[in-house]
């Protein structure tokens, strides 16, 4: 298990590498001249000599890449663009805002998407197998961005049932400490504001999370059918227990293996939905800092968005790979 | 008691020999039933499929005949009928310049529809190409491209596709590219490890005992056999293809104003949802039945092609 670890440790290496590459060409890979893009077509050429020097674009590529490279390992992602501000600073509140928003819409995700797999599973076949799996297809066809329009139009301006935007109230904040509204608003034991939060959190929540779940969904049903047949399975029927316990205590152990691994990569995906989602919600996450950046041709958030996510993505997927090894003593490494 | 039974057998046969020329004629045909005949065959019986056969055939002629459905172009604007509701003049209603939204979603269908076969030929190919080099040659030229796979694949598909689009500059053209290149590992991967374990296969040993050449033991046995997996994910690829256009599209990265790609249409749009939903709904609903009719197919091709899923 330790030199698993140690292996996969190891391997990350090469991939974070390849990674600061992608997002190092995203400044300094422009073809042309990248201050004249960044700055426009009507840009003066005195600002374009600036932001060259400013960004030492004038250097030899592998110069640039090495001075970037030091830069993000010490923690500094550089300036943006727009308000001068050090993006280090700016994206750390935006990592909590994305990582509340992701940590709900997987909640939602796992705890419907399970629950429908495994009911599909034991009623294979009947209206509501039919009707979740449909509901699932559907689910996985769906343009993120435009159910987060649908339900935004639907239940904040016609239904008024909940708020459109934002994280939180805007004319009655919260004293941010760890920049998570919802543990900030019960360490601060203000449980009004906590609702206020959670309210907010429903509509992108669930826009977020509904692909994944659709496909949680689907890969619990097909896992849980499989396991079903087991002879295990049999011989703890055979026992007499009830349909209740084979299914939860035993069945669902050994079908959630899989599922585990979908859930890993699916977190992915959320942070790659999160772009869309916050934007249309107003989200104040790294998701909406990308957007902007795009918007302000603020190419150096762009380039810190990306790779933050990125690096998040990767960092995700060991945890999951490790869990996966812990928890199925049938894999040895 | 047999021999007496085949000897009345093959005079029956020969007393009658229109019987006879029959019963060959069915034992031929019973031999060109192709893997690719019986899969059409269970695909016919796949009602889902079908259905998402009959989805994509729809757009595809909606796509052709774009020009000649309404007498509106897709660029038209007419202020004086800006954001009517759906009615006999504009089914569809019009959305905030006066521009008819069906004109719009039917060219918008040809824009999804050609992003979506150029993206995924292109993965394909290149996927296909990397995919069977790796898993093939194995040793260095393997690590290599793992490794380049690997560094891809670690980005979630949405944010490379930006990176690309940041780096090329925001155009369709560009968009499709970035489509392309975030599912080429996707293809990349999936042949590779369907190139290993057709590499162990003893009819590739004998092939090579016979003294055949890598590249036509590559085109004639290894690249037959990997076939059904990449039809399955580029059927499954046409449909995230078209979802991460119009993501992009959406984001101002991909078409540009007043090309009617669906997503950007979703984009311009959502000021006036209050106003007036159906410029959003319409755009919305199209994006998600033409993915939904190539997950259908894919999804009938995968148990089609599948001898595991076979009953």
């Amino acid at each position: 298990m330790l030199a698993y670890t140690m292996r996969r440790l190891l391997m990350l290496i090469p991939v974070l590498l390849g990674m600061t590459l992608i997002t190092f060409s995203i400044v300094h890979l422009i073809p042309g001249n990248p201050a004249q893009v960044i700055l426009g077509e009507t840009a003066t050429q005195s600002a374009i000599d600036d932001l060259e020097r400013q960004m030492g674009l004038t250097e030899p590529y592998l110069v640039q890449y090495g001075v970037y490279l030091a830069d993000v390992f010490q923690g500094d992602l550089g300036q943006s663009l727009r308000t001068r501000g050090s993006i280090t600073n700016e994206i750390g509140p935006r990592i909590a805002a994305t990582f509340e928003l992701t940590f709900f819409a997987m909640l939602w995700a796992v705890f419907v998407g399970i629950n429908a797999g495994i009911i599909s599973a034991w009623r294979q076949n009947s209206w509501f197998d039919f009707l979740a799996m449909f509901f699932a297809l559907v689910g996985v066809s769906m343009p993120i961005f435009w159910l987060a329009l649908m339900e935004q139009w639907l239940f904040a301006q016609e239904l008024g049932w909940l708020p459109a935007y934002g994280r939180q109230s805007s004319v009655d904040p919260i004293e941010p400490i760890t920049y998570f509204f919802v543990i900030d608003s019960i360490l601060h034991m203000e449980f009004d504001r906590l609702v206020t939060v959670l309210r907010h959190l429903v509509l992108p929540a669930i826009a977020l999370g509904t692909i994944p779940m659709a496909i949680i969904a689907r890969m619990t049903r097909s896992s849980m059918l499989e396991v079903m047949k087991s002879d295990y399975v049999r011989t703890v029927r055979a026992k007499g227990s009830g349909q209740f316990i084979v299914i939860y205590k035993h069945a669902l152990r050994n079908a959630l293996i899989p599922v585990l691994t979908v859930i890993g990569l699916q977190t992915g995906v959320l942070l790659g939905g999160a772009i869309l989602t916050e934007t249309i919600f107003s989200w104040p996450g790294i998701g909406r800092y990308v957007y902007e950046g795009i918007n302000y041709r603020d190419y150096p958030v762009i380039q810190s968005g990306i790779l933050v996510v990125a690096f998040l993505f990767v960092i995700i997927n060991l945890i999951v790979d490790l869990l996966y090894a812990f928890i199925d003593p049938r894999i040895k490494y | 008691m047999n021999t007496k039974d085949d000897k009345q057998h093959s005079e029956q046969l020969v007393s009658n020999p229109a019987k006879l020329k029959q019963q060959q004629v069915e034992a031929e045909e019973m031999e060109v039933i192709s893997p690719w005949k019986d899969t059409l065959k269970q695909l016919r019986k796949n009602r889902l499929a079908i259905a998402g056969f009959i989805i994509i055939a729809f757009f595809i002629v909606v796509g052709l005949v774009a020009p000649f459905l309404t007498p509106y172009t897709f660029s038209e604007q007419d202020p004086v009928n800006r954001l009517q509701s759906p009615n006999m003049d504009h089914w569809l209603g019009t959305d905030h310049l006066g521009r008819d939204i069906f004109t719009r979603i039917a060219h918008g269908a040809r824009i999804s529809l050609m992003v979506g076969f150029f993206a995924v030929t292109g993965a394909l190919l290149f996927g296909t190409l990397f995919g069977i080099i790796a898993g093939y040659y194995g040793r260095w030229i393997d690590m290599l491209i793992s490794r380049i796979f690997d560094i891809l694949l670690a980005f979630p598909s949405i944010l490379l596709a930006i990176a690309v689009v940041a780096i090329l500059g925001a155009s369709l053209q560009n968009a499709l590219i970035a489509i392309a290149i975030i599912n080429i590992p996707i293809f990349g991967r999936l042949v590779r490890s369907k190139v290993i374990s057709l590499r162990e296969e003893e009819f590739i040993l004998a092939a090579k005992a016979q003294g055949m050449k890598s590249g036509r033991i590559l085109r004639h046995h290894i690249l037959p056999n990997s076939l059904a997996p990449i039809i399955v994910q580029g059927t499954l690829g046409f449909g995230t293809a078209i979802l991460e256009a119009a993501a992009l599209g959406f984001l101002g990265l991909g078409a540009q104003p007043p090309t009617p790609e669906w997503g950007k249409m979703l984009a311009d749009s959502r000021d006036f949802i209050q106003l007036a939903p159906w410029t959003l709904i319409f755009p919305g609903v199209s994006i998600m039945l033409v993915v939904l009719g190539f997950n259908l197919i894919g999804d009938g091709l995968r148990d089609a092609l599948d001898p595991k899923m076979k009953n």
